[in-house]
């Protein structure tokens, strides 16, 4: 069995978002990109389970500019076996064009199982596990925290952290699975697994290629930053405290 | 986008590759309760994060609020670890007794008043409560038992305070952030403690030339999430740096972990200062020129002079631009001889993007990893010898991390070393570092520390790590890690407790030690009180009476930092 892993590059997590002067969108020039968090988890969730001897290949893909190539560089070093790479300039690459692409790959591929994170932390859609599962119509456990493959019966079990505890799911395969935080800890790229990944394949094919028309369903009005929190203030006594409190805050 | 700060921390957390902050010990409290800064750098966001948790389910929820309730736990347990007799003898492991002088007035309720009357009411503090960890040191090794320490916010307050002590002869002790290494921030008797850390305004920002000019009293940490988002950087970085000062690291000639990039302070063209002296007299040497050959240098005397010779108000600092590539590789080498060997030829591979490079062995890695919460090896499973982490910085991504790739794959197959990883983002750059920088923190759970910062010859360095540890046999641990770039041994010995045979048989050894290879008794920590007997091991005895001179020079009644930096039989109140 293959399985397939979506990989999405976004402006590293630990960097501080910057809203473009035009609010057109959030300022990627000369930041620091890395892999989506919950894309590293599913990938790390999919070798695992080859390395359980449970599936034979793990083909990362992704979608979005040149540099996605950098980013797949990264997955390829962390253990995936091949990569593809759709390239497209277009700012519209949101989840549902996502999804037809994921889809259209899925045909040429036909992996047992699609592994996406849950969301990617940029736009924080939280669509596209669920929109591909639509298209393909498959069975979907999303924000998986943990998987379970059984190889003979063709299922997965996945359990799903809900409101107030766990909810338990069995999929058959094929399926989709979107990751959770908690699924597990994504392994670091050694330098024998980056050395590796050096000659391993980089696939690069076209949405055209894929018959896939990339379409502009909707239109971001705005981005803007959230409000900015007023510094604090250090008081003296209680008394101060209390007297703010009463006739500033007016809230006791 | 708020909630991306929130995953960001919730992901850490669980990732745990870093607290909070570097060093939470004294940022967290504060930041926790006042917003001290804007809202950059991951610690001010807190309140943000924590309203946008409705998108989490119950469980993240939960999550959330037990790393709140750790954070707060720590904030206690570091209270609490304060509370310990003020009464001790004043008797500090690693030097000689010293006696207070009797040249020093006590405080009465007169200077009290007076002190009331130049500075605002709540900045004059006699709290016990508040005075305790002001006359406690980092390493819980020293411990003053001052009555009173002062919060001046202007330059003209400090020189009040510096004109009146000196008239009535009260002994000052100027304090920062009080993560200094040797005992050079507390009293060491009934020192009055001065301490800027109400001067934290940043004055000036030049972005063509990159010169800050700022309050003695800014944090490390603030002062590089303010130069961040101007694309900019502080010329140092340490471990300490969510709590020390820059006036403290400007004190103290700070060194730190990326000084292969950057200068020395020393150096640095546009480093400057002002500063009030004994009696009072405010001396501006601020540098917003690169050039100045104007007469004596005298801003060097202050850098590094630990508070004997002024209170500094203000610095000045060029800054470099921030280059936005960095890259970080985290190495196992077998033997000393091998990161030895690397830094070799990392000097001649990765030239001028080589930004740091540190090593700890296999006794700092068993350390960190028992004794810091939720620090992953990034080697598993095996304990490798030695450790190196490698560190470009530059403007070119790509370029740089092909590179570093490059240079890393030729030596892993010639076998110099043995394993590795390289962070592929932010979080994982921060993991490794984690590592490095929570050395210290992780010894102090053993106990007792005793801490030896030494600049010694490379080849040389290790040996004397080997030396200690035959010499002081189970189950006292002795750790070696350091700046290896520069030649900087931090040799750290641990036992349950501290212990007078213990220390007799490190020192002199070490000093001595240190001596016959020609090295440094103090590379990057200073002498404070810990050292100031053994000054002679490193300086001649012309250069220590020039030393001597030039305190008496400047501070007749030798009130500022009384028994640190000099020799106590030398001082100026013997
Ligand atoms: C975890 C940790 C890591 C560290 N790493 C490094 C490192 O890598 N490199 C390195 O060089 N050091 C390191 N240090 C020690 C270093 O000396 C201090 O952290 C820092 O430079 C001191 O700043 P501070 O504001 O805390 O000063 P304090 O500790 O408060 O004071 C240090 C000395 O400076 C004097 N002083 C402070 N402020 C002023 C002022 N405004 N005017 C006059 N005198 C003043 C004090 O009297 C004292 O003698 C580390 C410390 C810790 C705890």
């Amino acid at each position: 069995m293959k399985i397939m892993v979506a990989i999405k590059r976004v402006v590293d997590y630990a960097v501080k978002i910057r809203v473009k002067p035009d609010k057109s969108g959030v300022e990627t020039k000369n930041v620091k990109m890395s892999m989506n968090p919950f894309c590293e988890i599913a990938l790390e969730e999919a070798l695992r389970i080859k390395e359980a001897g449970l599936a034979s290949e793990v083909v990362a893909v992704s979608m979005g500019s040149a540099q996605c190539v950098d980013t797949l560089r990264t997955s390829l070093a962390m253990g995936a076996d091949r990569a593809i790479h759709v390239e497209s300039m277009s700012d519209r690459l949101y989840p549902l064009n996502v999804a037809k692409l994921l889809k259209a790959l899925v045909d040429v591929e036909n992996p047992g199982l699609l592994i996406l994170g849950k969301q990617a932390i940029d736009d924080d859609c939280n669509q596209t596990g669920q929109m591909v599962a639509g298209l393909l119509k498959w069975p979907q456990g999303t924000f998986a925290s943990k998987v379970v493959l059984d190889k003979e019966k063709q299922t997965a079990t996945v359990d799903r952290e809900v409101d107030g505890g766990i909810e338990t799911l069995s999929l058959d395969l094929p399926a989709i699975i979107t990751t959770d935080l908690r699924l597990n800890q994504p392994r670091y790229a050694t330098l024998p697994n980056i050395m590796k990944a050096k000659s391993k394949p980089i696939k690069k094919v076209t949405p055209e290629e894929l018959n896939v028309q990339i379409r502009s369903d909707l239109d971001v009005v705005e981005v803007s930053e959230p409000p900015k929190r007023k510094a604090g203030v250090i008081l003296s006594s209680v008394d101060e405290l209390i007297g703010k409190l009463k006739n500033e805050a007016r809230v006791i | 986008m708020e909630k991306r700060r929130a995953y960001a921390l919730l992901w850490q957390w669980r990732a745990s590759s870093r607290p909070l902050s570097s060093n939470h010990r004294s940022l967290l409290p504060n930041s926790l309760l006042t917003s001290r800064s804007s809202d950059s750098g991951s610690m001010f966001n807190f309140g943000r994060s924590f309203t946008s948790l409705s998108s989490f389910t119950e469980q993240q929820r939960q999550s959330f609020q037990q790393l709140l309730n750790i954070l707060i736990d720590r904030r206690v347990l570091h209270q609490g670890t304060f509370l310990r007799s003020s009464n001790l003898p004043v008797r500090f492991y690693g030097s000689a007794p010293v006696e207070r002088s009797a040249s020093f007035s006590e405080i009465n309720t007169k200077d009290i008043t007076y002190f009331k009357s130049i500075l605002r009411e709540n900045n004059v503090i006699q709290d016990p409560d508040r005075l305790q960890p002001a006359n406690t040191d980092w390493m819980h090794k020293y411990q003053g038992s001052s009555k009173l320490m002062l919060l001046p916010r202007t330059t003209e307050e400090v020189s009040h305070i510096m004109r009146y002590c000196n008239s009535r002869h009260l002994a000052i002790v100027p304090q920062g952030g009080n993560t200094g290494l040797v005992g050079g921030s507390v009293p060491v008797f009934d020192e009055v403690i001065v301490n800027v850390s109400q001067m934290n305004k940043i004055i000036s920002f030049d972005k063509v030339s990159g010169i800050l000019v700022c309050e003695a009293g800014c944090i490390l940490e603030n002062l590089e999430s303010f130069l961040d988002n101007e694309g900019f950087v502080m010329p140092l970085d340490l471990g300490a740096k969510g709590s020390c000062q820059i006036g403290g690291n400007v004190s103290t000639n700070a060194g730190g972990l990326r000084l292969l990039l950057v200068q020395h302070l020393h150096e640095n063209s546009s480093v400057g200062l002002e500063a009030v002296s004994a009696n009072g007299t405010v001396m501006d040497m601020l540098g917003i020129l690169r050039k100045d050959n104007t007469g004596y240098d005298l801003k060097h005397l202050f850098i590094g002079s630990e508070g004997s010779l002024g209170i500094v108000t203000k610095v000045s600092i060029l800054t470099p631009p921030k280059l936005s590539a960095t890259n970080l590789a985290f190495l196992a080498c077998k033997d000393y001889l091998s990161c030895q060997k690397l830094l070799f030829k990392a000097r001649r591979k990765l030239g001028e993007v080589l930004s740091a490079f540190e090593f700890l062995d296999s006794h700092a890695m068993d350390a960190v990893l028992n004794n810091l919460e939720g620090v992953r090896n990034p080697l598993p499973p095996a304990v490798h010898n030695f450790y190196v982490l490698i560190e470009t910085t530059g403007s070119d991504e790509s370029y740089d991390r092909e590179r570093l790739d490059t240079f890393l794959f030729r030596l892993m197959e010639s076998g110099l070393i043995l394993d590795g990883v390289v962070a592929q983002d932010i979080n994982q750059v921060s993991s490794f570092w984690r590592i490095r920088e929570g050395i210290p923190e992780a010894l102090m759970k053993f106990g007792a520390v005793y801490k030896y910062d030494l600049s010694l010859p490379l080849e040389k360095m290790y040996d004397l790590v080997d030396e200690m540890r035959a010499r002081l046999g189970n189950p006292v641990k002795v750790v070696g890690y350091g700046h290896l770039g520069d030649s900087n041994l931090h040799l750290n010995i641990t036992s349950p407790q501290y212990n007078d045979d213990i220390l007799a048989q490190i020192e002199p050894f070490v000093y001595e030690w240190t001596s016959k290879h020609r090295g440094s008794i103090s590379a990057e920590h200073g002498i404070g009180l810990m050292k100031a007997n053994k000054l002679y091991y490193s300086k001649s005895p012309e250069v220590v009476q020039l030393m001597v001179s030039i305190k008496r020079l400047m501070d007749p009644n030798g009130i500022l930092n009384p028994y640190k930096v000099l020799p106590h039989c030398l001082s100026a109140n013997n």
